[in-house]
């Protein structure tokens, strides 16, 4: 396997020599003998900056699938090779070097983003260059992209039913929506607040708080919490603080008693590897929702951690959701290329409709019109050792929705990109029109 | 270790009391089994064998079944059943998988409950008895129930609060008869409250009226909350009347309490930003250094502590008072090594000096994510940091914001006597404010130069070690307040601590009371836009140093 690292912008204007030689070099032996031999597969996550604390986890799960398909033989005969960039967590930079994996180094396939903006400042350079992305976060949904498939989780396959599970068998009746300010919590605590006032909730019993980024002073906040849920009601929180915050936030719960017996709190942004960073003892009964927990027991998801292990050369790292949806991606992708017999963009995206793989958590992913996956939803609950322990899950997996249901403007939407009829990612059934956005 | 003999302690006076309170015991479990588990045949006392059966089942029982097997456990009369259930509670409760039996693990110490439990058993082959959160709020007032007559006082008490409001109305009769035996006050007053938590929906108007009584002394939300419950469905109009002057005045009470809270949090936070400004006020303030890489001085502090505590893995409790000197030498050393070799080819070049610092700053970053990898890294919090203390059911202060206050003070005290009373700090103050003057008076104005940055970095090192208790220890941890410190630090006034300090609290204070009216987001914005106009009115901050060398 051969990787090539290239580095973020700080390291930009030392290499443009060596980028000089290595152009001449390639012009005059044979690019195309080169590109010819392998199949590229870009990995686009930060290495660096705020986010690479979560990405390059994903990074490795990359170069782990690829060793793993290339000793496998690798694809159509030819070996994989992974072309790795560092968009440093930078959202102009993201797009930056989209256009540098599709342009010069010719990617038949790419892997990356974490956060909503990240992949909003891809999208248009992966729809104008017919590029293909696999997204493998849990996001806001309200997009379906020609040129993306989306294999984390939409809101319908984990905020849903993480509120069906607190309202049912909790039986909570007040709630705390907090979450970080920016698009994946404001979009997904509008469509929770519409969806609890459809169950008729009142609206004196929904407390909806935002914070900034990496929050890290949560004294009043989580006094207000405890205050808004000694009502006498039985109060939840759901969580959609990102990554950092969480800490803090999390450490503050447990000083101030607040138990996960008397108020718990859900989070859509907390698993296994943010968990890793702290003890977990005052944690213990809080809830996450997910698609994949670690501590699933199933010879599939066994493997895959030996896999991880063996790869990363350390027993103690953790795997988590996006991890798989990482894998799914993966292999979907490549079942999609050997039905099509080719890499290219749209005969793999016509190919990939209706393929299913095996998940690990027993089930399997099936790839829908729309570019969502069907996802089993599992609540786990905060153990001491930093796991979760599976309290609920759903019968069988849940269709992916690119637009939601329960917001007037989007419940009219819908996406299907096999249907030559529809064919994009924003029909509106009433007026039998797409909108005309790109995505 | 400490719970561990309290569990033993306690355990051996539970077979005492179980043995002479027999009778006692039978009715109070008989009101219990009446009320958990309506399935049993009234009168019938459960026996050891019962217990046996019982508890192997909770080995491979779902959550469902667990919750009834619980709560006919607690039923039972057997001396291991506060064990069991105090296991079951903490979740180290495990099931031999081989031997079948059932076992308590606390730390190395096994205490076998049930069944055939190999005392050889790898670690491996026991499984744990998972418990989720519904099973955990059964177990609470069950466990409570059998902590009534502990020997500790504490417990006692603490198991009365438990039953406050939780209890169901059949234990009253239990509780009156604790209460009657109950030599101690304060057990007897946290009995009395649960005890009028339950007489709150008596039958009878004079009963309830004594309970309410009972129950206006206490400042506690939650007491607050059962009377405003009461209050919507009570019926009798004096009664209604009585409470409605009550919860009023426990809503006074409350709100008074939530003033005191929140000035809390404001001069917890106040001390966070003065920690992290105070260094700052320092080099920026005292040498005129716009220093970029301050915030990475700090994380420098948090990631020694982070190694301090894999050094001495057995000794966390004192891990923080090794880490304070270490991290001040680390980020010190540094910050010596940046002046002599960055800084002081810069003094009197502003511009180049903040471009040259924020370079340092980014090397220092990625530096630390090629040695620590760009992972948060666990730093562990001390016990005697954990928790909070509960002044009363209104006002509970955190421990590790009461520390860090204390620390603060504690830090700004200690570098004003440094300042002030000895000659190093006589040689810093006089080369800042005129370098020729103190040169020709023979002081080696560069040596001074380096010593002073070092002590401004080694503050900022110090106030990591705090900070690392309070947030996330990664390579970003800088950034996130380098912008508050220069905030605190030109609001304060450049160049003087006593500002430095009245800011950095004012700035804590306003920010805390206005997140709970405005949001988090809008606070921060709000005191950006106030001290940029406060600036725009007096340039120099709040204190602003008058002398010569002002202007220079």
């Amino acid at each position: 396997m051969t990787i090539r690292i290239r580095a973020g912008s700080a390291r930009r204007f030392a290499r443009s020599a060596a980028q000089t030689a290595a152009a001449t070099l390639a012009l005059t032996w044979g690019a195309a003998v080169l590109a010819a031999d392998t199949i590229k597969v870009g990995v686009l996550h930060s290495l660096s900056g705020t986010r690479a604390i979560s990405e390059t986890t994903l990074k490795d799960t990359v170069l782990m699938l690829v060793d793993e398909q290339n000793k496998k033989g690798g694809l159509l005969g030819k070996k994989l090779e992974a072309v790795v960039v560092d968009p440093a967590s930078n959202w102009p930079l993201f797009a930056e070097k989209a256009k540098e994996l599709l342009a010069k180094d010719k990617v038949d396939v790419i892997y990356g983003c974490w956060t909503s903006v990240s992949r909003k400042s891809v999208l248009p350079v992966v729809e104008e260059m017919n590029g293909l992305l696999f997204y493998p976060v849990q996001y806001e949904g309200e997009e379906s992209s020609k040129n993306v498939f989306y294999t984390g989780a939409a809101p319908n396959q984990q905020a849903i039913p993480a509120v069906d599970y607190l309202m049912k068998d909790v039986g909570v009746k007040r709630w705390v929506l907090a979450g970080t300010d920016y698009v994946y919590p404001r979009t997904t605590n509008k469509i929770l607040e519409a969806y609890l006032k459809s169950k008729g909730v009142a609206a004196e019993d929904i407390m909806i708080n935002y914070t900034p980024f990496g929050h890290s002073d949560w004294q009043t906040i989580v006094a207000d919490i405890k205050k808004f849920g000694s009502a006498g009601k039985k109060t939840a929180v759901v969580s959609t603080i990102n990554g950092d915050a969480n800490v803090p936030f999390y450490k503050e719960l447990g000083n101030q008693g607040i138990s996960a017996e008397s108020i718990p709190v859900v989070a859509f942004s907390v698993g296994e590897e943010e968990l890793s960073g702290f003890d977990t003892s005052p944690l213990v009964g809080h809830l996450a929702a997910w698609n994949y927990f670690m501590s699933v027991d199933t010879p599939a998801n066994a493997a895959f951690i030996e896999q991880w292990h063996a790869f990363i050369k350390d027993p103690k790292r953790v795997t988590n959701d996006p991890m798989e949806a990482t894998y799914i991606g993966f292999n979907l992708w490549v079942k999609a290329v050997e039905k099509a017999k080719t890499t290219e963009v749209d005969a793999v995206r016509k190919a990939i409709y209706g393929l299913s793989v095996p998940n690990l958590t027993g089930g399997s992913a099936v790839m829908l019109p729309n570019h969502h996956i069907t996802k089993p939803v599992l609540i786990g609950e905060i153990q001491a050792d930093g796991q979760f322990e599976v309290v609920w899950q759903t019968d069988k997996e849940v269709p992916g929705d690119a637009w939601t249901d329960h917001l007037p403007e989007s419940a009219k939407i819908t996406a299907d990109w096999q249907d030559p009829a529809i064919n994009c990612g924003n029909y509106n059934t009433q007026t039998k029109t797409c909108s005309g956005q790109n995505y | 270790m400490n719970r561990h003999c309290t569990f033993r302690i306690w355990l051996g006076a539970c077979r005492i009391w179980l043995g002479a309170c027999r009778i006692w015991l039978g009715a109070c479990l008989l009101a219990l089994a009446a009320v958990a588990e309506p399935a049993a045949p009234p009168g019938a006392e459960l026996q050891t064998a019962d217990f046996e059966t019982l508890a192997l089942r909770l080995g491979t029982a779902g959550f469902g079944e667990k919750q009834e097997l619980v709560e006919q456990l607690a039923a039972a009369a057997d001396p291991r059943v506060p064990a069991l259930l105090e296991a079951m509670l903490a979740g180290a409760l495990y099931r031999d998988v081989v031997g079948g039996g059932i076992v308590a693990l606390q730390g190395d110490r096994r205490t076998p409950l049930a069944g055939t439990v190999r005392a050889d058993a790898p670690g491996a082959e026991l499984r744990k008895i998972t418990v989720n959160n519904s099973l955990r709020s059964a177990l609470r007032p069950l466990l409570a129930t059998t902590r009534l007559r502990a020997p500790d006082a504490e417990v006692r008490i603490a198991a009365a609060r438990t039953l406050t409001g939780t209890a169901p109305a059949a234990l009253a009769a239990t509780l009156e008869r604790v209460r009657a035996d109950e030599a101690d006050a304060r057990v007897r007053d946290a009995l009395d409250t649960a005890l009028a938590s339950l007489r709150l929906a008596d039958p009878d108007p004079a009963v309830r009226a004594a309970a309410i009584a009972v129950l206006a002394r206490q400042s506690d939300k939650a007491i607050l909350t059962l009377l405003e419950q009461r209050m919507a469905v009570e019926q009798d109009a004096e009664i209604a009347a009585q409470l409605g002057k009550v919860i009023a005045s426990l809503r006074a009470r409350e709100q008074a309490f939530a003033l005191v809270g929140d000035l809390f949090f404001g001069l917890s936070l106040g001390s966070v930003l003065l920690l992290a400004a105070v260094g700052l006020a320092i080099t920026f303030g005292v040498m005129g250094v716009i220093n970029m890489a301050h915030g990475e001085m700090i994380m420098l502090g948090a990631y020694t502590t982070y190694v301090v505590q894999l050094l001495m893995p057995n000794h966390i409790e004192w891990s923080l008072a090794v880490a304070v000197p270490a991290a001040f030498l680390v980020a010190a050393l540094v910050g010596v090594a940046i002046e002599r070799g960055v800084i002081r080819f810069l003094y009197g070049r502003p511009l180049e000096t903040l471009l040259a610092t924020f370079g340092i700053s980014l090397i220092l970053q990625q530096l630390v994510r090629t040695i620590f990898s760009p992972l948060n890294k666990s730093v562990i919090t001390p016990q005697w940091l954990s928790g909070s203390w509960q002044v009363n059911g209104m006002l509970s202060l955190t421990y590790n914001r009461l520390y860090i206050i204390l620390f603060a003070l504690a830090v700004l005290l200690a570098l004003v006597a440094l300042l002030r009373r000895t000659p190093i700090g006589l040689q810093m103050r006089a080369v800042t404010q005129n370098r020729a003057m103190a040169g020709s008076m023979g002081i080696r104005t560069g040596r001074v130069d380096a010593l002073t940055f070092g002590l401004g970095s080694g503050i900022a090192g110090i106030a990591g070690v705090a900070l690392s208790q309070l947030t996330n220890v990664g390579p970003n941890l800088g950034q996130a307040y380098i912008i508050d410190s220069f905030l605190v630090v030109v609001f304060g006034g450049v160049g003087n601590l006593f500002g430095t300090f009245v800011a950095a609290m004012g700035l804590g204070v306003v920010t805390k009371f206005a997140e709970p009216l405005v949001g988090a987001v809008l606070a921060k914005i709000l005191i950006l836009v106030f001290v940029i106009l406060f600036i725009q009115w007096r340039p120099r901050g709040l204190f602003a140093l008058k002398g010569r060398f002002v202007g220079d």
